[in-house]
């Protein structure tokens, strides 16, 4: 498993020769560089989109301009954005790591049973292919449409993703490090615990950073379609009313929420592997 | 002297789906309590085939094993240790606590295994690196640290399988002194298994070399080295020659 390179920056700057200082230096600046066009890029789109607006360039009442948007954000106490966001947070957090923790499990039991897994495959690849999205209108006649509704389709996006990503993993754990546990007659169990979960720590957090995307699609569409409560909900009802202010509101919130939510994986990854890897 | 292993007229014949593929014919050979043998042939001649079912990983076709004086049964957990070409170290584990991964698979965390695998790694001088991980140790030390996991369990007898092969060969030489003083400094039987000649004779007391596929054993020959002699003493002596030459004639004598 491959190491940050961190070593670098606690070597003191003098104790390196000039060539190397020079190259660091042109390293930093070049990212220093990346960071601050970025940072502009939105700054000028949010500037653009105001003048514009002000100046009556382009329809406000259409696409919304930033001071609406904060208008919007401000007036929270009166359209509940603060209830929404809860809400779409709380179903995705939910499917996601119900999506997880089911996800590994039925992977580790095809892992167990290769015949099981074998006898699998073909349905897994189709269900994997069926556009989940379809499936709505069943969930809600199945499990009733309010929140559980949404968890589901969270639910279906993310589960086959990760029973595939995983059972993939964890059969192509260094078969050298599975004999090896063999010759100690090391039992299944014990194979999984400390030899295939482990070495699988990095797939798995490679499929939760998916995960949590598709958790947001899946809690997404599954408000549209339920339409009860949430920022997918908020999207639907403002289009519906003409509200582009809230629309665009909710669809930026909803930008910044997946980020976060990808940040939150991230951040856990880094303990994690912290902890277990090192 | 006890003997610790004896097989008896051992045939093994893999069922592959291209169809049946003779391993091993009638192979007969015991070792010695503390004795070194040193298993040598082509490859695909069944070398680990004879380890795998000394470890129990397979059963033979046909013939019988005896571990101690007992006849091994399929289910029967043997208590041999077994090392393969790569040390297989976990990177995300300390070295003591890679040393102990035996020991947690053989159910066997207890007070006396425990203090057995410090005195090991202080023995042999890993305990100062016995915090640090796998990525951090040369593969000369990794190596030794897989033998202590291996010896951690107090096995029988050790199945060494191509154990050298993946080091560069100055570190090889090294290793294989080093490996041959801690076998024989724990008076530890073993099965050393390669295709190099020179190596198989610079560790063993005895070598048995057997004929290509389907492997049988085509010589059986004692080795006169003194025990103290280690392999990089043996390779300057003049009958390691003798030995190397007699054995080289019998390879080329296959093809
Ligand atoms: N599981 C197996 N199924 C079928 N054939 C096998 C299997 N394992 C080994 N063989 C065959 O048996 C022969 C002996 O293998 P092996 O004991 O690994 O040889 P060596 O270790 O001497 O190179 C080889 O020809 C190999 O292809
Ligand atoms: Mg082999």
């Amino acid at each position: 498993m491959p190491m940050t390179k961190k070593k670098e920056s606690m070597i003191s700057y003098n104790q390196l020769s000039p060539e190397r200082q020079r190259y660091l230096k042109s390293k930093q600046t070049r990212k220093r560089l990346i960071a601050i066009t970025q940072i502009l890029i939105l700054v000028l789109a949010i500037v653009i989109w105001e003048l514009t607006a002000t100046l009556g360039m382009i329809d406000s009442f259409i696409v919304s301009s930033p001071t609406r948007m904060l208008r919007t954000i401000l007036n929270f106490h009166q359209n509940q954005l603060l209830f929404h966001i809860g809400v779409t947070f709380l179903e995705t957090m939910i499917g996601f790591v119900l999506g997880a923790a089911i996800g590994i499990f039925i992977a580790f039991i095809l892992w167990w049973s290769s015949f099981l897994a074998k006898v699998m495959d073909p349905y897994l690849v189709v269900i994997n292919a069926l556009p989940k999205i379809a499936l709505g209108p069943v969930i809600i006649i199945w499990v009733g449409a309010g929140m559980q509704a949404v968890i589901v389709m969270a639910l279906a996006i993310s589960l086959v993703v990760t029973i595939m990503e995983m059972l993939s993993g964890f059969i192509n754990t260094d078969p050298e490090l599975i004999k090896m546990s063999q010759t100690f007659h090391a039992s299944k169990w014990q194979t999984f615990t400390k030899i295939v979960f482990p070495y699988n720590l990095h797939t798995l957090f490679n499929c939760l950073k998916i995960n949590i995307g598709l958790s947001l699609v899946g809690v997404i569409a599954g408000e549209f379609l339920v339409s009860r409560a949430g920022l997918g909900y908020l999207i639907i009802f403002g289009g519906q009313v003409f509200q582009m202010d809230l629309v665009m509101t909710s669809v930026i919130i909803l930008a910044l929420l997946a980020a976060l939510l990808y940040g939150l994986v991230v951040v856990i990854e880094r303990v994690v592997i912290k902890l277990f890897l090192k | 002297m006890k003997e610790v292993l004896r097989f008896e007229k051992i045939d093994l014949t893999y069922q592959a789906e291209s169809g049946e593929v003779g391993a091993l014919r009638d192979i007969n050979f015991s070792v010695a309590d503390g004795e070194l043998i040193a298993i040598i042939g082509p490859s695909g001649c069944g070398k680990t085939t004879i380890l795998s079912l000394i470890a129990g990983l397979i059963a033979p076709t046909r013939g019988k094993i005896f571990l101690n004086g007992q006849e091994m049964k399929d289910s029967n957990k043997t208590n041999v240790g077994y090392m393969l070409q790569r040390d297989s170290l976990l990177d995300w584990r300390t070295i003591h606590s890679n040393t102990q991964l035996g020991l947690e698979f053989c159910g066997k965390v207890e007070a006396s295994y425990l203090e057995n695998v410090e005195t090991l790694l202080k023995t042999y001088e890993l305990w100062d690196f016995k915090d640090k991980y796998p990525r951090e140790l040369s593969g000369g030390m990794r190596q030794r640290v897989a033998l202590i996991r291996t010896l951690a369990i107090k096995p029988d007898i050790l199945l060494l399988d191509e154990a050298f092969s993946a080091l560069d060969y100055q570190t090889r030489l090294l290793v294989v002194d080093d490996v041959y003083r801690i076998l024989r400094q724990e008076n530890k039987s073993a099965i050393i298994v390669t295709h190099d000649i020179a190596e198989g004779i610079s560790m063993a007391d005895r070598v048995i070399v057997l004929s290509k596929r389907p492997g049988s054993v085509s010589q059986n020959i004692k080795l006169g080295f003194k025990k103290e002699e280690t392999p990089l003493t043996r390779r300057s002596l003049p009958e390691f020659q003798e030995y190397f030459n007699k054995i080289w004639k019998e390879f080329d004598a296959d093809d």
